[in-house]
């Protein structure tokens, strides 16, 4: 039998396991968000029908994710995916970044290369992520991993077909796709930061090596870029931590414009 | 209280997922468990996509059916979403192929391995002349295709 844990110890595991999720739910709810907006604005219908597809499975993982929390006691999901302020956020800033100039409401002059490298660098990083999810002690995440792989590599394969496909087309499609390359690396760098967990989510096993999240990032991403003969990405020290609730002033309005009918009406059901 | 199962499978067998009504929720593998105990039944769902919005309707017209079936109330039928295991496409019965294809979608590669990168036979000719126009489709789990023999664009559901 196992030792019994302590109650201290019992609390650090419990906080440890929801600073993961908090993690995992905020990027997948705000990629989905963002992803969202691009619905009528593709450059072709099948990308409206794909991305908009995409935008929905998040979501669904997202909601997965805060059913976890609120098994745990944090409330309802709802309320934890809509209400919290942007300071309680924990969603890497890249995924918040706008789409582009305007808002999809008014004058939307968005930039699809940065949305699909954006994307791109994102799912590549959610394989790795969950791939070291696979085996976690919290046996409800783990079995969530295994179920969300299997319908993420669609993603993945879908950015990068595009990626291959565009980068070979003509010289303007080239130029955009480097020019957002370099934006997306600009504001990727948070993306692997833990936010100061890695020990601890190492101590209880809720995630196998948190500290190789970005080489293996990068094992995975630059054989793409490589293969579509785009440039390799140099990733600095990230401006903004939305790992450390440090976010930029896109990331406030961005949960402003998410909670605008859940304020407007509370008890409204949909 | 009657104990027996048959009744209630019989009324799972007769909800199905508002997106393909020709398909049975059972035959489209959803149903993991069904078990009585003195409080009344649960039921152990297993859900296509995480992502995919019929999911509460479905588990609407899962309560309502078996509740009536078997004479409870609704509050005796505990219906559970569970991720023990993952629904992949080989969980649809071969029973379900007949009816995909009268609704116009290709049923999934078996195993789901076994088609990556093939051309899907059309649901209405047979042929294998056709192409994947969108991995992504109506629905979270189906794509979009073109049969270049019959002409006719299809939907397949996706190899999970």
């Amino acid at each position: 039998m196992l030792p019994q844990a302590t109650e201290p110890e019992r609390e650090d595991r419990r906080a440890a396991l929801a600073a993961l999720l908090w993690q995992l739910a905020d990027d997948d709810l705000v990629v989905a968000q963002r992803a969202s907006e691009w619905l009528g604005l593709h450059p072709h219908v099948e990308e409206d029908v794909a991305f908009a597809s995409i935008a929905q499975d998040e979501l669904g993982h997202a909601a997965m994710y805060f059913g976890l929390l609120e098994e745990l006691g944090f409330g309802p999901r709802d309320d934890l995916a809509l209400l919290r302020p942007i300071a309680e956020r924990r969603h890497s800033v890249l995924l918040e970044w706008p789409n582009g100039e305007g808002e999809y409401w008014d004058e939307p002059h968005f930039d699809w290369a940065f949305a699909l490298l954006r994307h791109f660098a994102y799912d590549t990083f959610e394989q790795v992520r969950l791939e070291r999810l696979r085996a976690s002690s919290h046996r409800p995440l783990a079995e969530l991993a295994v179920k969300i792989l299997r319908e993420e590599r669609y993603h993945l394969a879908h950015h990068t077909m595009w990626i291959r496909r565009l980068a070979g087309h003509d010289a303007e499609a080239r130029a955009r796709l480097i020019q957002a390359g370099q934006r997306v690396a600009e504001l990727a760098g948070d993306l692997w930061d833990t936010g100061g967990w890695a020990p601890a989510w190492e101590r209880f096993g809720l995630m196998a090596d948190p500290d190789g999240l970005r080489a293996a990032w990068e094992a995975a991403a630059v054989p793409v870029l490589e293969a579509a003969g785009l440039p390799a990405w140099e990733v600095p020290a990230p401006r903004y931590n939305g790992r450390r609730g440090v976010h930029s002033p896109y990331g406030a309005s961005l949960v402003d414009t998410m909670a605008t009918v859940v304020r407007l009406d509370p008890r409204a059901q949909w | 209280m009657s104990r027996s199962l048959t009744p209630v499978w019989e009324a799972l067998h007769t909800v199905a997922d508002p997106e393909i009504p020709t398909v049975s929720i059972v035959a489209l593998g959803m149903v993991k468990r069904v078990g009585w105990d003195d409080e009344g039944i649960d039921i152990d769902l297993v859900p296509t996509f995480l992502g995919c919005p019929a999911l509460d309707l479905i588990r609407h017209r899962v309560v309502r059916a078996v509740a009536q079936a078997a004479g409870l109330s609704p509050e005796m039928v505990r219906v559970r979403w569970c991720t023990e295991v993952p629904w992949t496409s080989d969980r649809i019965r071969t029973e379900a192929h007949g009816p995909l294809r009268r609704m116009g979608i290709a049923p999934p590669p078996e195993p789901a391995e076994a088609g990556a990168g093939e051309p899907v036979p059309c649901p209405y000719c047979g042929s294998r002349d056709t192409r994947q126009d969108n991995a992504f489709g109506s629905t979270a789990c189906r794509s979009l295709h073109y049969c270049r023999a019959c002409r006719n664009p299809f939907e397949a559901m996706k190899p999970v």
